[in-house]
């Protein structure tokens, strides 16, 4: 069956936004038995403008802070109706909406062990608002809300880790993926919908409006956030780490971020140029904590 | 079925449970989770069959009794105070979202100061929601009002959350005589909910689209007609409500030794109980005295709120809640129903009963005599002499 349209083409987001591609990506490997909870947020702002609709499956949108739970409501009210076995409950959404705003609703539903697989797609800030700073933005990113200046080298802060905070929860799959590699997306969310219980998959998608690159380089620059070591993609089940995408040719962090409009102001400074080592450092703490490189 | 002596709590939650919801959440909060635990344990016991979802918010009860709703099955949460405040955003939207979620409010004040006891400012400040509101007087209208509740909400033309709110530990944690109806006669009352739309697969919709300014505010006029349409709708399910049931039930209000009075006392909840003492008394005394009950107080019914009061010389309302800044609540309402009227009553407002504070029937004889002298504004009632008021005059 060709499942490819149940993300219908018409929807109104940027070129080149790559939660848009990923959400049609998450669509096509379920296919058509699902229903999703859908926060407040470019996502839903661009799919469902009244009285048009790209969702060609049931989808709800409530509130920002709320979609774990409303999955929630949902998944009980499949289970009061025997309904559970043939439909798979997805909350999806982006990262304010997951890893701030809604991280205690979400962290309740994780507890609970409802069979929900949690979609956060990663652009790393508030992007519908006009991209301000979320607790999923990298170190030294500018944003509006954590600007470069004469005394700032933008965000101060790092990235939260959300996979991590998934694990602690006990859920039996957690992984991370990217839109610059559709398989192993694929491949992971098909294995996630076939585990019962809570399941967590996070994707890196980039913004070209936010980061302030060429919509064009949108891949590109997912498979570097991957290739540099920045962005891991990897799978923990049951708490063991059961994968890792290995990186073939190790890229310096310097090609993912000098595309990048929200990491300019690193290379036009001494002290920005202290930063890039710094942020090196990070990716290099990833290919040895995940052991991204092959042995040998 | 004959009455049974028992606690308020255990009433409101068998007739939840004969309601038939399928979906249950709550989050504790004093003083309505006695309700809520009783639930738990019928479930526990094997004697209902539901989800009972545990959540770590009221912001979260909320949203899981929506998300469930929208999958087409009835729904039940209860709460209070700050945890009916926290999921003030939530009833917004399920309202706006036409589902007919049904909650009972323990009525307790709002911090701060922090204070655990009852009087309604929770619940008033819900009233722009879009929730139907409901005001019972004891445990029996606790019961037969969330009943009443369901059937109104799921009407197709109405298609709104409603909330049954009940006096905080006043009546919950009060033993009184309920008569809990049989399981078939709730059954005849109140048939299974059957979605207009609903989450599925097989027929896949949008729900929760976005509106620009070209159709947003046709979205929220059709919310103030259903409005308007549920007075009909609470009518004809009192009706029904007394044939299925046999026993009568003052659904929107109810007059008290109203025929002949010139003076009427006007309030929501369970202090209409003692107003009615109070009437009895003055009565026998010789004074035209009687009462109007508010029942229900979203959609304000204030047709019949303007033909119970306008041959009244006055009319005192009291409020358990206050809109800081302006008054009472239902007494701005009140006069507002006279707006225009050639001769309108006099109509006097009081704050009383914040906190938990006892209205006695003292209380409220003071407060007649004085009203019968002069019109009270927003008057608060029984304030301590002994204390030292910082910032007032």
């Amino acid at each position: 069956m060709d499942t490819s349209h149940l993300f219908a083409s018409g929807h109104s987001a940027c070129p080149g936004c790559g939660q848009a591609i990923a959400a049609r990506l998450v669509l096509r490997a379920t296919g058509k038995d699902v229903i999703i909870a859908n926060p407040t947020g470019c996502l839903e702002i661009f799919s469902s403008n009244y009285t048009a609709s790209s969702w060609e499956v049931p989808w709800i949108h409530s509130l920002f802070e709320n979609a774990a739970p409303v999955a929630s409501g949902i998944e009980s009210a499949l289970k009061a109706t025997g309904r559970l076995d043939k439909i798979t409950v997805i909350a999806q959404g982006g990262d304010g909406a997951m890893a701030d705003i809604g991280l205690g609703a979400l962290s309740g539903t994780w507890e609970r062990g409802h069979d929900i697989l949690t979609i956060c797609y990663d652009n790393e800030a508030y992007m519908n608002t006009g991209i301000q700073r979320s607790g999923l933005t990298p170190y030294d990113a500018s944003t509006t809300t954590s600007p470069a200046g004469e005394v700032s080298l933008g965000n101060p802060r790092l990235k939260k880790d959300l996979p991590q905070i998934a694990v602690a929860h006990g859920l039996p799959y957690v992984a991370t993926a990217s839109v610059g590699y559709p398989q192993d997306l694929d491949k992971k969310v098909k294995k996630a919908v076939s585990i019962r219980g809570p399941k967590y998959i996070q994707i890196h998608v980039p913004c070209p409006l936010g980061w302030r690159h060429d919509s064009a380089l949108s891949i590109d620059i997912a498979r570097l956030a991957v290739q540099t070591g920045l962005f891991p993609i990897i799978e923990i089940e049951a708490g063991q780490l059961t994968s890792a995408r290995k990186i073939g040719k190790k890229r310096g962090v310097e090609e993912y971020l000098r595309p990048q409009g929200r990491f300019r102001h690193l290379f036009e400074s001494p002290a920005g140029q202290q930063e890039l080592k710094k942020i090196q450092e990070i990716a290099d703490r990833n290919i040895e904590r995940y052991g991204l490189i092959r042995a040998g | 079925m004959a009455p049974r002596m028992i606690r308020g709590a255990q009433a409101v939650a068998e007739a939840a449970a004969l309601c038939r919801p399928q979906v249950i959440s709550a989050y504790p909060i004093t003083p309505q989770t006695v309700i809520v635990e009783e639930l738990a344990q019928m479930i526990a016991n094997g004697k209902l069959e539901a989800e009972f979802v545990n959540v770590e918010s009221e912001h979260s009860a909320a949203s899981v009794v929506l998300g469930a709703s929208a999958t087409g099955v009835r729904v039940y949460t209860a709460s209070s105070s700050q945890g009916l405040l926290l999921m003030s955003e939530v009833l917004y939207n399920i309202a706006g979202m036409r589902l007919p979620v049904v909650l009972t409010c323990a009525n307790r004040s709002v911090s701060a100061p922090l204070n655990i006891w009852n009087d309604q400012q929770d619940s008033i400040s819900l009233r722009d929601s879009g929730c139907l509101q409901f005001y019972a007087e004891n445990n029996q209208e606790a019961v037969d009002l969330l009943l009443l509740a369901y059937r109104v909400a799921e009407d197709h033309g109405v298609m709104l959350p409603a909330l049954v709110c009940v006096d905080g530990f006043l009546l919950p944690h009060a033993y009184e005589a309920v008569d809990v109806p049989e399981p078939k006669e709730v059954d005849a009352f109140l048939p299974p909910y059957q979605p207009l739309y609903r989450l599925d697969p097989d027929e896949p919709l949008t729900f929760g689209a976005y509106a620009e300014p070209d159709k947003y505010m046709e979205a929220r006029y059709m919310m103030q007609r259903a409005q308007e349409k549920a007075i009909s709708v609470i009518q004809e399910a009192g009706h029904s409500f007394e044939k299925v049931f046999g026993r009568p039930i003052s659904a929107l209000m109810e007059r008290y030794r109203m025929d002949d009075a010139s003076t009427a006392l006007v309030a929501m909840g369970s202090v209409i109980g003692t107003i009615k003492d109070v009437v009895d008394e003055l009565r026998s005394q010789g004074q035209r005295v009687g009462a109007l009950k508010i029942v229900t107080y979203r959609p304000f019914p204030k047709e019949l709120i303007y033909h119970a009061l306008k041959e009244m010389e006055n009319i005192i309302v009291l409020d358990k809640a206050v809109s800081l800044g302006s008054g009472g609540p239902l007494a701005t309402e009140i006069r507002a129903a006279f707006q225009g009227s050639p001769q309108p009553p006099r109509v006097s407002g009081v704050i009383a009963g914040l906190g938990g504070r006892d209205i006695t029937m003292d209380t409220i004889k003071r407060i007649i005599s004085q009203a019968q002298k002069e019109v009270l504004e927003a008057e608060f009632v029984d304030l301590r002499e002994d204390m030292e008021l910082e910032g007032v005059d």
